[in-house]
């Protein structure tokens, strides 16, 4: 495979899966020119007048649609652990006999461990998505046939509208839907909240088949997948085990070094000015970013501050926030509580979004880069404040981009992270795979301090002279090594052999995972 | 052939790792290393266990480590405690490099609000502890380690007492009750250890004990720095004697309190209302404010109930408590601001350490705030105050 550096430094290939790439050239370089692609032209003449779409099984709706060998098969993560309908959906193609299958998904999780038999026998060829936990595992130690491709949300919107990835075949799992394909996820047995992550598909791909454990007369109301775009709907007995599917309650972390962090962040938006009122910020799920926001919520409430907007995974923090008049709205990109869904259905600040709106490249704008304070957090940051969300230091892919690359566009982006977990070190030399440029990373919170990117001397002066631990990211750096006995070797990987590549918001290879030696 | 094992297992820990050592007549050392952190320090554990193994003239041995990310200093007390368990006899230590940032002294009236106590065999709380910025770090050897780790806490203990970063606060240390409490000063006494907590104390010639023993180990390990004594009263026999206790040894820096043994001793249970403590927890005031030492409160152990521990705190301070254990990082702020002066003493402070500057610079011996006479103690505490209050940001 021919590598070659990229803007940023980083060997990646020019050519993966038979496909031309573009290597990254920088932040904001690169500005394709042309259309967008189209969705095929279709006539309602060739639709039940009656607008009944149903047809009898998932078998017969694949077939119906054309399936055949080397096809795009999309699926979204709204179900996340949950879901059961991806691996019943492989199950059917693969007793279709049907072969290298690019799986598509908007992210996949440890409940697709199922499809490592269908890897390994050829009904997938490889995966455009995320590749968590063991599929993580099975791609880095170089098992699958083709090369996987990482995007972050923002991008999979980005990839599908610059007609990069052509989608044969989207499966769109709907917790509530009608006849016609009107599909929500707000409501029904296997409620999910948004179903944001699958718009580009029903709007772009040749054929859209809704799958729904909740069907009921038409219309559906509110519809979030619209039965316009819709070919076929297909009814199952479940689509996943809900208790997975969304929390019944999120939880704060406990732990105290955790929430040390989220109180530092909390603080440092307090002292650097960023809350104000009408300010907006970005929480996602995770224990820390839960507690980050109840932290800021009481600051709000003795300084009387109220919030523009939140954007986020809502969960029943920020829906108590919305609730109690702390903010105007909820820009939700992803529902990770009961809470949530509920929320979406009866509070009309309660705003559903999707990564078209929020985090679109090759758009007229998005909403990330409206945002005053984004808090995320990372597998990895170097002492260039370059940052890495996919793999570990030993060099395997585990996580997903998720909205995290789209969120770098923030107006003040923080990633609240311990300096290490047990005896890995977070705040490397330099990371293991680059996923977001240092310059798009303006704070570092850790348990150890803060540290700021020089570039933000706005920052810098702001919080100057306060109590905060602020110190280099070098010092914390130094500090690290030095717990964790020296600097940590870096993994043993085929510089030959490109298993994943990591794509920029903009569509260009930012980055090359490469297999692992064991 | 013989075998030991050391450490803990199990998909729950962290931080730490498990160690087996067969040891054989013949066929060199196999090691067999399974590591959470195999790619970055895979290289580096190996180097310690085979310098260990030459360190410890361990020639014929299969070892087995499994290892979740224990700190090098962990990993080095879990394998020289499988090496003694194997052989006894084998007195020399392995110790970790002495960190240049725990050279910092004490003294005998620093501010001793919050102690935050962490299980003596369990590491991996250590590193981050000072992080939360408690006034003292308790590594207790005592209760909250099984009978059956005894030997693995006292080399953790010494380990990290010479390794982990405290960050400034205060290095303490809860010995075992007699006898084992008088073998534990070994391991602490030559690593900066700041305090001893000394448990379940009922008469002062067991202050003399440890007196003793701590000053036979400085001197042979020429240790010239002070190491302070904080007696804790458990029984009624204690609370009886407290004011001997409290001036057996000017080492002795605070009288403390620990209100579960006291209340079984007793015959009775702790309630919220605390009546049934009420006469201890006002002897032992009295009698440390008699000695001029510190009166230190026992533990609040609802780590979840932050108002009531507030409440406690404000009525321990009423009492003429000047701190109190913690048992979870948490709590520390909660105590520190509970412990902070009001608005008002604060402000009475103030007049009080100006008008007596005053006074001193007139040459006038007697200092009054209108009709009342403020003598030196008074001026001693108006101080006290304000230096609580910078603390705590409020001046």
């Amino acid at each position: 495979m021919k590598l070659v550096k990229n803007a940023a430094g980083r060997l990646v290939p020019t050519e993966v899966n038979g496909e031309i790439v573009i290597p990254y050239k920088g932040v904001n370089k690169h500005k394709p020119t042309g259309n967008k692609i189209g969705a095929p032209i279709k006539s309602c003449a060739d639709y039940p007048l009656d607008g009944n779409k149903v047809v009898k099984n998932l078998r017969e709706a694949l077939k119906k649609a054309g399936l055949k060998n080397g096809m795009t098969i999309s699926t979204h993560h709204h179900l996340r652990n949950g879901d059961v309908l991806t691996n019943i959906l492989f199950d059917t193609i693969k007793s279709m006999g049907v072969k290298n299958i690019r799986w598509y998904p908007s992210a996949s999780f440890p409940v697709h461990e199922h499809l490592i038999q269908y890897l390994n026998d050829g009904t997938i060829h490889h995966i455009e998505g995320s590749m968590n936990g063991p599929l993580g595992r099975y791609t880095t130690e170089g098992k699958m046939k083709g090369v996987g491709v990482l995007r972050s949300h923002g991008g999979r919107y980005q990839s599908i509208q610059d007609g990069e990835v052509h989608v044969d075949i989207a499966v769109i799992a709907t917790p509530t839907a009608d006849p016609f394909g009107n599909a929500t996820g707000d409501r029904g047995k296997s409620a999910c909240g948004l179903l944001g992550f699958a718009l580009a598909d029903s709007e772009y791909a040749d054929n859209v088949i809704v799958v729904t454990d909740n069907l009921i007369p038409f219309p559906c109301s509110p519809w979030q997948i619209q039965g316009n775009n819709v070919d076929y709907v297909v009814e199952l007995e479940s689509l996943g085990d809900p208790s997975k599917i969304v929390s019944g309650t999120t939880e704060v972390t406990k732990s105290p070094d955790r929430l040390l962090i989220a109180e530092y962040v909390a603080q440092f938006l307090e002292i650097s000015g960023i809350l104000k009122d009408g300010f907006s910020f970005q929480a996602g799920a995770g224990g820390t970013n839960l507690a980050f926001a109840l932290f800021l919520k009481e600051k709000m409430i003795e300084k009387n501050i109220k919030a523009r907007f939140i954007r986020g995974g809502s969960t029943k923090y920020l829906v108590q926030m919305l609730e109690e008049g702390l903010t105007d709205y909820i820009l939700d990109g992803q529902t990770f509580d009961l809470e949530g869904v509920r929320s979406m259905r009866e509070n009309d600040g309660h705003l559903n979004t999707s990564p078209f709106t929020s985090y679109n490249f090759h758009g007229k704008g998005n909403f990330a880069s409206q945002i005053d304070a984004v808090v995320l957090g990372a597998t990895e940051v170097d002492l260039n404040f370059n940052a890495n969300v996919v793999t570990h230091s030993d060099g395997y892919l585990l996580h997903g981009i998720g909205g995290w690359q789209n969120c770098m566009f923030g107006k003040t982006v923080i990633l609240a992270i311990p300096s290490f977990r047990d005896r890995i070190p977070v705040i490397v030399d330099e990371v293991t795979t680059l996923v977001a440029p240092g310059e798009l990373v303006d704070v570092i919170v850790t348990e150890r301090g803060i540290a700021i990117n020089p570039k933000r001397k706005d920052l810098l002066k702001a919080v100057k002279g306060s109590n905060l631990p602020i110190k280099t990211i070098k010092e914390i750096y130094n500090e690290v090594n030095e717990i964790c006995g020296g600097k940590p070797a870096k993994p043993k990987v085929n510089k030959e052999e490109v298993v994943a590549i990591i794509k920029w918001v903009d569509g260009t290879v930012l980055d090359s995972v490469f297999k692992v030696e064991k | 052939m013989e075998k030991s094992i050391a450490g803990q297992k199990g998909d729950k820990v962290r931080s730490d790792c498990y160690i087996e050592i067969t040891s054989k007549r013949l066929g060199g050392i196999k090691l067999d290393i399974k590591s959470k952190v195999e790619v970055m320090y895979g290289e580096s554990i190996k180097t310690t266990i085979l310098e260990m193994c030459d360190f410890f003239e361990l020639k014929h041995a299969e070892i087995l480590v499994e290892d979740y990310g224990a700190l090098p200093s962990t990993l080095m007390a879990r394998f020289e405690l499988a090496v003694k368990r194997l052989n006894p006899k084998i007195e020399k230590e392995f110790l970790p490099t002495f960190n240049k940032k725990n050279k910092y002294k004490t003294s005998k009236d620093k501010l001793r609000r919050s102690r935050l106590y962490l299980p003596g065999n369990e590491p991996k709380f250590y590193p981050n502890a000072g992080l939360h910025k408690p006034d003292g770090i308790i590594l207790d050897l005592e209760d909250s380690v099984a009978p059956t780790e005894k030997d693995a806490a006292q080399l953790i203990v010494r380990n990290s007492l010479r390794a982990i970063d405290f960050y400034g606060s205060e290095r303490m240390v809860r010995i075992n009750q007699f006898p084992q409490g008088l073998d534990d000063l070994k391991y602490i006494v030559p690593h900066n250890v700041h305090v001893i907590l000394i448990p379940k104390v009922e008469t002062a010639e067991q202050i003399i004990q440890v007196e003793e023993k701590v000053n036979e180990l400085k001197l042979a390990s020429k240790i010239k720095d002070d190491i302070f004594f904080m007696p804790i009263i458990e029984s009624a026999l204690g609370v009886i004697n407290a004011y001997s206790i409290a001036t057996a040894s000017k080492y002795n820096c605070a009288l403390a309190i620990g209100l579960e043994d006291y209340t079984a001793d007793i015959g009775t249970q702790r309630t919220n209302e605390g009546k049934e403590s009420f006469y201890a927890r006002a002897s032992l005031v009295n009698a440390a404010k008699a000695a001029g030492i510190q009166a230190i409160d026992t533990v609040f152990s609802d780590v979840n109930d932050m108002e009531g521990l507030r409440d406690s705190v404000i009525e321990a301070k009423g009492l003429g408590f000047e701190g109190k254990g913690c048992i979870h990082p948490r709590q520390i702020q909660v105590v520190h601001d509970a412990f902070a002066p009001t608005q008002i003493e604060i402000e009475k402070a103030q007049k009080i350490v100006i008008a007596f500057e005053e006074a001193k610079a007139k040459g006038i011996g007697v200092v009054s705030i209108g009709s009342k006479m403020i003598d030196a103690p008074v001026v001693k505490r108006a101080h006290n105050t304000i230096k609580l209050a910078k603390l705590n940001g409020l001046i």
